[in-house]
């Protein structure tokens, strides 16, 4: 896993709630910025992507280490 | 990128229903929608400062029970006086081993990304209710106030 500024752990929560804490840490970011999120719902891996999509924020890893999902989000 | 917009119409007031405004509009506000929540008739059980939701198995055939319980079970044990609470404290414990939110969570997740609820005016004043049960940080409006914001919208639901 690459270097990130901050990390969230999202384990344990469900949908929506990974999204909406991410957005919340993401908003206390600077532009360039890197946040790794930690995630158990089976539903984020689509859910971020999404996300990031939609708000031009760049996913740039996304992959599933020891049954946890792991995103790597860059603040646009 | 202009901003997109979300309106939704929240008319049901229990438990289950309760979930679809709040999770759509915090995603959606999450998501850098402009959104608005019109609440009428039953839904305005959702801005209530102290929220009393529940479910019931009454009347609804594709709610899964534990064990199965449902395909067995009468409709009429359905309508038994205590099988309210009790589904509703299972469904509320259930949610909370699963990591879902509550309605309180997800309410005020809503307004600290300035999602608009609105109450409908006509229902406060059919069903007597009390303003001062309600939430702070709403407005009171009619459809007409609705649609200037959803004419404007690109997605419009009606939950």
């Amino acid at each position: 896993m690459a270097d990130f500024d901050q990390e969230l752990d999202a384990s344990g929560l469900n949908c929506p709630l990974p999204i909406l804490r991410a957005k919340k840490t993401l908003s206390g970011m600077a532009a360039g910025q890197i946040l790794h999120i930690i995630a158990t719902d089976p539903g984020s891996v689509k859910d971020f992507d999404a996300f990031a999509k939609q708000t031009g924020n760049e996913l740039l890893e996304s992959k599933e280490e020891g049954g946890k999902f792991h995103f790597l989000i860059k603040k646009a | 990128m202009e901003e997109k917009k979300l309106a939704i119409i929240a008319t049901k007031g229990s438990l289950d229903w309760a979930y679809p405004p709040f999770i759509l509009a915090s995603t959606a506000s999450a998501l850098g929608y402009e959104t608005q929540i019109f609440f009428t008739f039953y839904g305005l059980q959702l801005l209530k400062k102290k929220l009393d939701l529940k479910v019931t198995p009454l009347g609804n055939p594709g709610m899964p029970m534990p064990g199965g319980m449902e395909k067995f079970m009468p409709v009429l044990v359905t309508a038994l006086p205590f099988m309210e609470g009790v589904m509703t404290g299972m469904m509320k414990k259930k949610m909370k081993d699963k990591g879902v939110a509550s309605i309180e969570e997800l309410r005020e997740l809503c307004q600290e990304a300035e999602v608009k609820m609105i109450a409908c005016q006509m229902t406060v004043d059919l069903f007597d209710m009390d303003r001062s049960h309600f939430i702070d940080g709403i407005e009171y409006a009619g459809a007409a106030a609705f649609f200037e914001f959803a004419g404007d919208s690109d997605i419009c639901l009606y939950i």
